[in-house]
């Protein structure tokens, strides 16, 4: 036999660690209920770069062994973890379930939709219980859904919202009121663009009119400057003068000559301030990217342009700033720095990139830097962005001073 | 003794181990798309003979790995795509033996065509690797047990590419390497196979690269090298250390691995670069450049002396190795679309898949010959397995095997 202690020098020291654990486990059988509290605590440990997963590579196979009946504690488990250990969790979680399902055992449905009906657990865990009871009962969505329109779970609200939208299509040709009424619903609920722009389509449809920029709290009224210089990519690490004091009275040095500042409003349905056509770049004839010149292209490749709008909010507040950008961009709320990629020509889509910032009552002021670099391909030419303010849903935050925008077009 | 008896149970090796007929990584056992053994003839003649058809969930260009009778497959979903999925198959019935769901920790943003399940997950012959778009890395057992979980974009933020990344992972040793260059954190690391933790990590220039990292054995000594293409440079590395050999400029693709073979480097720059290792720490010597063999999106193949290569125009070359000689031509593509699947090379025959799901059987000699076709009915985009004499061929929605019974 050989000796535990020759055993043990002859691995390492994580092994140790799994073998401790191994130990522990010991008197616990596969399946067993077991004090699934230390074994979460080691899973939640887990951090940047690693950090934790000693810890953690010992607890998770004991984890995975515990009954089935824990199943809800174990998810609960995930509540205020962040997505690190929430992984680690849900891992453990559906070793279990594959475990007892394999051994002939049915999925705990009844404390599953408890655990579902307690919005205060994590998202992720509740979603998870979702899938769950729907693998046990198909026909569930159907009795689920409509408590779910609203739900903190965006996959869940997500659901719900396309449910409503194929019962409003359905309503449609037979009652158009109790239709509009669902479409509402789904319209109120909807905070994916997609969604959103099905719904208002729909509305629109029925002669009830929509904003998306409303709905999602684009911002469309900006002051813009520009273009400053970058060329050989200099502008990025650049402070030009808006980034030091922002007089919108003041002219300065541009790439190209003096510059000032001008209005600027976007018509775009979802507020995309596109720069080429704030600084009048020509449209090629056949439609197919810009007609330009030796004399004009310096003013929208190999440039910066500024632009700021301010925001008054009623009372103090935290939100997030959500930007979609396809150039490198920098934006500052009330002088603080919260988004900065330096980044190009990568795509653009709503919520792109996101920073946390707190609103002060009053008057708020947010600048945003974007950047065009040098490339000529023909995919590398749109210089644009659009920004708004919401929650950590999504829901939009509006400025008081906001005037009513039109409705979108039919 | 039930405690000695678990106590051995928690020390015991896995008993899977590589073996030598197994697909691990992309591109296969030696990374240039070879076949470990023949395909035999009977399994496709007049059109592909399907031993078993596989459903799968969500999307994924990544290629399938076969190791220890198992198939594994990555696959991703919802909105934004931030539901990651590694599937488990047995390769002799194409039966579901588990599935394990994560979520995404890192950005999610892709090009509609792309999706976040694009590189190829890759294994040791004890663990899965499964890396995806997000960054995240994810290491389970053959059984589905996790053994850790990474968010390499949690740790590095600015790690990510809103168009899709999409290098996939090799195992040497007991480090697995990540190749993640793109325009915000760009780098690469080493991640030790055991605990997930990192042996190292290096800057990379901030320019987006989707190749990725190929092992290689350092000239003259029994121990291995990583070589890490990207767009202006080609290096090779210690894979446990990081340390780097040497650097090797050139104006390399971003989209198309090199093949090695011995201490030849076929390299993607200039058409092809061929690149001779002699030497641990001097850099390579360039053999030859021919800027006629030209790749594009998938990467060139290697196998008895010949390299193969598909054009931007869907024209299948074939070259000789020793000197870039062109020996002959074949169009498999007239304007039906492109290829991003990289073909498999199995006995003598060579599989490609065309974007728009049809596959091309081609006999190598000393001409190429086209001796069938097969339209799969949806498009592929992942790069086919070959392991135990049979094809695993993926679309997003379905994985066949190919054989003959």
């Amino acid at each position: 036999m050989v000796p535990i202690a020759e055993l043990v020098r002859s691995v390492r020291p994580y092994r140790v660690v799994f073998l401790i654990a191994a130990l522990a486990a010991a008197s616990v059988q596969a399946g067993e209920s077991m004090d699934v509290k230390p074994l979460l605590e080691s899973l939640r440990g887990v951090g940047l770069r690693g950090q934790g997963h000693p810890a953690a590579i010992a607890a998770w196979p004991k984890l995975a062994e515990a009954s089935v009946d824990q199943l809800t504690e174990i998810l609960a488990g995930m509540d205020g973890a962040d997505i690190l250990a929430c992984n680690w969790i849900r891992a453990a979680a559906e070793t279990i379930i594959q475990r007892h399902l394999a051994g002939g055992g049915k999925l705990p449905v009844a404390s599953l939709e408890k655990f579902l009906s307690e919005t205060g657990h994590s998202p992720r865990a509740r979603r998870m219980a979702y899938e769950l009871i729907v693998r046990d009962d198909p026909s569930a969505p159907r009795r689920l859904m409509p408590g779910l329109l609203n739900d903190p779970s965006l996959e869940l609200r997500r659901d719900a919202v396309a449910m409503t939208l194929d019962d409003a299509k359905a309503l449609v040709a037979g009652n158009r009121e109790e239709a509009i009424a669902a479409y509402r619903r789904a319209w109120d609920a909807s905070r994916n663009v997609e969604q959103a722009q099905a719904a208002g389509v729909a509305l629109r449809e029925l002669g009830i009119a929509t904003s998306l920029v409303e709905h999602f709290g684009f911002l469309t009224d900006w002051k813009l400057i520009g273009p400053f210089d970058n060329r050989n990519d200099v502008g990025f690490d650049t402070a030009y003068p808006p980034e030091k004091e922002l007089n919108f009275d003041a002219k300065c040095a541009g790439k190209l000559g003096e510059v000032q500042w001008s209005d600027f409003r976007s018509s775009d349905a979802l507020g995309v301030v596109d720069l080429n056509e704030a600084y009048g770049r020509a449209k090629a004839a056949n439609g197919n990217g810009y007609a330009d010149t030796p004399e004009t292209l310096p003013r929208f490749k190999g440039t910066v342009a500024y632009a700021s709008t301010s925001f008054t909010a009623a009372e103090p507040r935290d939100v997030e700033i959500r930007l979609g950008c396809i150039n490198g961009h920098k934006v500052w709320l009330n002088g603080e720095l919260i988004i900065a990629n330096h980044v190009f020509h990568t795509g653009m889509t709503v919520d792109q990139y996101s920073g946390k910032g707190k609103l002060r009552a009053g008057k708020n002021t947010l600048l945003i830097k974007v950047l065009q670099n040098e490339q000529s391909d023909d995919w590398a030419q749109n210089w644009q962005f659009q920004l708004r303010v919401c929650d950590e849903l999504g829901t939009a935050v509006l400025p008081a001073e906001r005037s009513a925008k039109s409705p979108d077009k039919p | 003794m039930k405690t000695l008896a678990l106590m051995l149970l928690a020390f015991a090796s896995p008993i899977i181990t590589l073996q030598a007929a197994d697909w691990p990584q992309f591109r296969g056992p030696s990374a240039t798309s070879v076949a470990p053994e023949a395909v035999p003839d009977t399994a496709w003649q007049e059109k592909p003979n399907v031993l078993w058809t596989a459903d799968l969930p969500g999307r994924g260009p990544s290629s399938p790995i076969v190791s220890g009778g198992r198939v594994f497959v990555t696959s991703s979903w919802g909105d934004p795509q931030d539901r990651l999925c590694v599937l488990a198959l047995d390769a002799a019935t194409g039966k579901e033996l588990w599935r394990r769901e994560f979520w995404a920790t890192g950005r999610t943003l892709i090009h509609p065509f792309a999706a976040v399940a694009a590189p190829s997950p890759a294994t040791d012959g004890k663990h899965i690797f499964a890396f995806y778009s997000s960054n995240d890395l994810i290491c389970l057992d053959f059984d589905g047990n996790l053994v850790w979980f990474r968010g390499l974009a949690y740790d590095w933020p600015k790690a990510g590419n809103d168009a899709g990344m999409g290098s996939s992972v090799v195992a040497i040793g007991d480090t697995v390497i990540v190749q993640m260059e793109n325009q915000g954190d760009s780098f690469a690391a080493g991640i030790s196979t055991d605990t997930g933790e990192t042996r190292w990590r290096a800057d990379r220039k901030r320019v987006a690269c989707w190749c990725t990292p190929v092992s290689i054995t350092v000239p003259g000594e029994n121990r291995p090298a990583v070589l890490l293409q990207s767009s202006t440079e080609l290096t090779a590395h210690d894979p446990r250390t990081g340390a780097q050999f040497w650097r090797h400029e050139a104006r390399c693709s971003t989209l198309s691995t090199l093949a090695a073979s011995g201490s030849r480097i076929f390299l993607p720059a200039a058409g092809i670069t061929a690149l001779e290792w002699s030497a641990a720490n001097e850099p390579p010597k360039v053999l030859w450049q021919s800027n006629r063999l030209n790749v594009s999106n998938c990467s060139p193949m290697f196998n008895a002396d010949r390299l193969y290569m598909i054009n931007g125009a869907g024209v299948l070359n074939c070259a000789e190795a020793a000197t870039g000689k062109s020996l002959w031509q074949l169009r498999l593509a007239a304007g039906q679309g492109s290829f991003w699947s990289t073909p498999v090379i199995a006995g003598s025959r060579m599989y490609c898949f065309r974007e728009d799901g049809t596959a091309l059987v081609v006999g190598l000699g000393d001409r190429g010959e086209l001796l069938g076709s097969h339209a799969f009915g949806e498009a592929i985009l992942a790069s086919t397995a070959a392991a135990d004499g049979a094809l695993y061929v993926r679309s997003d929605r379905h994985l066949w095997k190919i054989g003959s019974r």
